[in-house]
């Protein structure tokens, strides 16, 4: 009986658009396949990185409708009919960083870069909801993504940087 | 790696039940993924289908209905701790939410998954235990309500039967002179204890007239500890806050802790009373600031 349910239970397609980085994407997934593994491997887009692979890290993290969420643990099928941003579609067309990427360059917010692309969206989803975040709400916002190298002083003070040039580019428009 | 599985996606109630009864043991709710995903990727457990609720309408909506807080099972974390219903009449809710996990798990996770999965390294159960909550099962045909005393049995079991769907939590409102606290402790991503205290006043502010206490994380499933609350109810406050001592002392060895990664049986137990201690502390102070901050003192 299990036999015949597990060869039933192969082959199953999930017929899906998301967009991705704003191209639009039709695919076809099967049920196990993993949010990240699709980004990566089908997709091509290898910012976001496994790494504890269970959640815990923020290294995998994708913006799923401007949300934050671990896609080393996110059922590929989940993007169905949404909006994934990486890395990657962060900056603008003409190939202007956003005001996290420079800051994060200009104040050292990295040393070995592989929890970078995860820290930049997630801050991303926080200047969005509070533009002016103090040292606190950061750190409190922050708390799901680990850094092994910068013992994050630098990652904070980039992410306060960021919300400045956001604020003063906002003012002048 | 992902074992393969088929994937079910039921609009109904019903429908869902009738293929958790139909599939029986070989079939499992899909409801956010956080943690059942976490232990298939392990290759400790596998299905060969998941049904994914999250299709079914109107599960995740939290309402004041006649004096309960209803929760539906599908809202998510996130959603809990941004709503402004609980923020205005559980607002202890709120804080705990706040604090489950991490950022990316409460944007996915569910109430009734986190509940329906029973990891004991989970807060809301023990908060649920102290409000007087009861847990709203349905299948095909059938609904009933659960008491959360009855619900947690053992470490990832609870009462549900097979076919059986969690679909939302009520709470009754806090009574007037009331207050709540949640606290938790750990150094790992998941709790190691956690403590939930309520309590209520007599009219004149001056003595304890009823009491609930829970723990949980420490041992198997979350608690009520009866015997610590009794020595609360019907006390003063002075002698109540140095009674507080005992019963942290009689929660801890009621949490049935265990060693393991989060600490040892002893350290958990005094774990358990400090934090009861510094819970009994924190309602009162919301009871005697007027509470409306904490959201603790109601009426």
């Amino acid at each position: 009986m299990a036999k015949v349910m597990s060869r039933r239970a192969e082959g199953q397609l999930i017929p899906i658009s998301l967009t991705v980085n704003g191209a639009l994407y039709e695919i076809e997934v099967e049920p196990n396949e993993l949010l990240l593994d699709v980004i990566r491997d089908r997709l091509g887009l290898t910012g976001a990185k496994r790494s504890c692979d269970v959640q815990v890290c923020g290294a995998c993290t994708l913006l799923l409708d401007g949300r934050p969420v671990s896609s080393c643990t996110l059922l590929a099928f989940e993007a169905r009919d949404r909006e994934v941003l990486t890395i990657e579609g962060l900056a603008a067309q003409n190939g202007k960083l956003h005001p996290l990427q420079e800051a994060f360059i200009e104040h050292g917010g990295f040393q070995c870069g592989f929890c970078t692309p995860g820290m930049i969206l997630t801050a991303k989803t926080l200047l969005d909801e509070n533009p002016n975040p103090t040292e606190e709400e950061i750190i409190q916002f922050m708390q799901g993504n680990i850094c092994r190298c910068t013992g994050y002083k630098k990652i904070i003070e980039s992410i306060t940087a960021a919300a400045k040039k956001i604020k003063a580019s906002s003012s002048r428009t | 790696m992902l074992k393969r599985f088929r994937l079910e996606e039921p609009e109904s109630v019903k429908e869902a039940s009738d293929l958790l009864g139909r599939h029986g043991e070989s079939a499992r709710i899909y409801a956010g993924g956080t943690e059942l995903l976490l232990a298939m990727k392990e290759g400790l457990i596998h299905y060969e289908r998941l049904v994914n609720i999250k299709k079914i309408r109107n599960l995740d909506q939290v309402k004041l209905d006649d004096g309960v807080i209803h929760i539906g099972a599908l809202a998510t974390h996130r959603q809990l701790a941004c709503s402004d219903i609980l923020q205005e009449r559980l607002s202890a809710f709120v804080r705990m939410e706040q604090n489950v996990a991490n950022i990316r798990v409460r944007e996915v996770g569910t109430l009734g998954g986190n509940l329906s999965f029973a990891e004991p390294h989970a807060d809301p159960g023990t908060l649920l235990l102290v409000l007087g909550s009861k847990l709203i099962a349905e299948k095909a045909s059938s609904k009933r309500e659960i008491p959360v005393e009855k619900f947690f049995v053992d470490a990832y079991e609870t009462c549900l039967e097979e076919d059986e769907i969690l679909t939302a939590v009520e709470a009754p409102l806090l009574p007037p002179r009331s207050s709540v606290a949640y606290l938790k402790f750990g150094y790992l991503e998941r709790p190691s204890v956690g403590v939930a205290l309520f309590l209520v006043l007599d009219g004149g502010g001056r003595s304890i007239a009823d009491a609930r206490v829970a723990v949980g994380c420490a041992g198997p499933r979350p608690k009520r500890v009866e015997e610590a609350e009794a020595l609360l109810k019907g006390i003063g406050l002075k002698e109540a806050s140095r009674a507080v001592e005992k019963a942290g002392e009689i929660a801890g060895h009621a949490s049935e802790a265990i060693s393991d990664l989060h600490g040892s049986k002893d350290y958990k137990e005094h774990i358990v009373q400090v934090l009861l201690k510094r819970a009994f502390h924190q309602a009162l102070g919301q009871s005697q600031s007027g509470g409306k901050d904490q959201g603790g003192l109601r009426g």
